[in-house]
């Protein structure tokens, strides 16, 4: 089973918040969205969670009660403990009795939650409240997981457990969205999607976003030209396209790199980077 | 000269029964970024507070630009906190100049990014916007010492490239440079490297000092979900790296006959460990040295 969004736009007013989205969602695999703040990822998520109409296109998703969403706001009620908090959310999907005892006790335990059970959500910490979100959204064993940025702003080790969650489900045959922001986590999905200002850059597995870049990536202490150029670490990286022959070259800016300039082989985190300059140096904004 | 701009020897602090921080002794020395790395919980936020000047050490001392933090050498100093600090119901020309009187200094140009935003208020901008003008607000005064906490938090990549273009910047001119990460790959970007879990300073000193000889081991199967789920189910830390499987601190020999027994055809490699493994093998206990 596959769930997807297709050729999907929303707009808010005159916003465009989504233009031309396609994204497939295959079971038992993870699929991860990043961009940036505003880059639409929250949209493009709640849209396949039914949760925002569209403009043009369509969704395709399991029925509601087989689908478990995890918002970007905290998705627990502060003032209920875990214990109570699970099982108002798994009471909704008639989960009730030894069933959901059991449930709630092999979650928790995956979780590194039993311990809390009894704390009170608003005395969890954020990577704890997280993972309790994670547990909520899952409770039902849905056929589409949807967590939107599951894990910002939470330290590695609660990562960790939340990616060990993740890919549990996964490996039970749910198919799972999630967005993040970290790049180094989206290496890890078996499909990301970069999403910009509302549009895909580019989206497939891994590899196949490296083997589809087009041109060099240099590395330098100084930038030949400036707009082209990004900080890594210490030394400065720049893009040139050259071998797209939709970027224009001329003299003053050239897309292929000059004579013995230092390529470098360019992770994910440049390949985001050269195509949304890409982007916006086409596109004056 | 002033050699070290931070500098923290043995210092604990305690709320109640509870050691937040536990003996630590850490430095920052001109033109170095070094980046406080460490779980929620593991004290980093009270340690930055202490060197602040912001709350009290229980014992041990506290060094800021050679003294203690009062407010002159605070005045020397850069802070941009989680919460960025600006006030939101303030335009961003505001804030900037609420910020340099309070610092004694010259309101700052903004720069092209932000010259559209001058009037807009603080709340109503975007994430990436907010954090600039943070930035910008930290570093009008040209302090010596600068610390962040999380700078880059939830922005995206063109943006943090350029929120670390004006860190190196400051460095480079040598202010000296202290910022918490949750995002290894901007670890990499640090010159040096503070972790701490539980209170203690467990690990200093480069990417490949604190993974020392730790390894994780790569399991490569055709059959990703079936390994994932017979090495989950005995136990083993286990993580998916797209459809590669990677377990930390693992025995190769033990993984193997997990996998026989469940009958999964896999091969096995040690593989050097990531940051985010040390890490998550020093809260767990099993790497306490």
């Amino acid at each position: 089973m596959t769930y997807s969004v297709r050729s999907a736009t929303v707009r808010f007013g005159t916003a465009v918040a989504l233009d031309d989205v396609t994204v497939e969602v295959p079971a038992g695999s993870v699929v991860a969205v990043v961009g940036g703040d505003g880059a639409g990822k929250s949209t493009l998520l709640r849209a396949l969670a039914g949760e925002v109409p569209l403009d043009a296109g369509t969704v395709e998703t399991p029925p509601k009660q087989r689908l478990g969403y995890l918002p970007a706001s905290s998705g627990s009620w502060a003032a209920l403990t875990v214990t109570q908090n699970i099982d108002f959310v798994a009471g909704i999907y008639g989960l009730a009795g030894e069933e959901l005892a059991a449930r709630r006790a092999e979650l928790l335990d995956r979780a590194s939650l039993t311990h809390a059970a009894g704390r009170l959500a608003s005395q969890l910490s954020g990577g704890m409240r997280r993972k309790l979100g994670f547990v909520m959204a899952i409770v039902h064993r849905p056929a589409l997981l949807i967590l939107d940025e599951p894990t910002t702003g939470i330290d590695p080790v609660s990562r960790i457990d939340l990616w060990r969650l993740v890919s549990e489900a996964a490996a039970s045959g749910a198919a799972v969205l999630m967005s993040t922001t970290y790049l180094d986590e989206a290496e890890r999905a078996a499909h990301l999607v970069v999403l910009d200002r509302g549009r895909i850059l580019v989206q497939g597995s891994y590899d196949q976003v490296r083997a589809g870049f087009a041109g060099v990536v240099t590395q330098a202490g100084h930038p030949v030209r400036a707009e082209w150029s990004w900080r890594r670490g210490r030394v400065l990286h720049e893009y040139w396209p050259g071998g797209d022959p939709s970027t224009p070259s001329s003299p003053s800016a050239p897309s292929s790199p000059p004579a013995g300039a230092a390529a470098v082989a360019p992770d994910l985190e440049d390949i985001v980077i050269a195509l949304s300059l890409a982007r916006r140096n086409a596109v004056p904004s | 000269m002033t050699a070290v701009l931070l500098r923290a020897s043995h210092v604990t602090r305690r709320f109640g029964a509870f050691t937040a921080v536990d003996d630590v002794s850490m430095q920052v020395q001109p033109g170095e970024v070094a980046g406080l790395l460490g779980a929620n919980g593991a004290g980093k936020t009270t340690l930055i507070r202490m060197l602040l000047g912001l709350i009290a050490v229980t014992s041990g001392r506290v060094d800021l630009l050679g003294g203690p933090p009062d407010r002159e050498r605070r005045r020397r100093l850069g802070y941009v906190p989680q919460g960025l600090g600006l006030y939101g119901d303030l335009t961003v020309r505001e804030n900037l100049s609420f910020s340099a009187r309070a610092y004694g200094a010259a309101e700052p140009a903004l720069p092209p990014a932000l010259t559209g935003y001058a009037g807009v208020l603080v709340r109503e901008l975007p994430l990436g916007a907010q954090r600039q003008v943070a930035f910008l607000a930290a570093l009008a005064h040209s302090p010596e010492v600068l610390v962040l906490d999380e700078p880059t938090s939830g922005v995206d990549a063109l943006a943090r490239a350029a929120l670390w273009d004006t860190i190196r910047a400051q460095a480079e001119r040598g202010t000296g440079v202290l910022v918490t990460t949750h995002y290894m790959q901007e670890a990499q970007q640090c010159d040096r490297l503070l972790l701490m879990s539980d209170g203690r300073l467990v690990a200093a000193g480069s990417e490949a000092d604190i993974i020392g000889s730790t390894t994780a081991v790569a399991v490569r199967t055709a059959d990703w979900a079936q390994a994932f789920a017979a090495l989950n189910a005995a136990g083993a830390p286990v993580m998916l790296a797209g459809r590669a499987i990677r377990v930390a601190n693992a025995d190769p020999a033990e993984l193997a006959g997990v996998l026989r027994a469940a009958g999964v055809e896999a091969s096995l490699q040690p593989v050097p460990a990531t940051i985010e493994e040390r890490m998550l093998m020093l809260a767990r206990g099993s790497g306490a040295r």
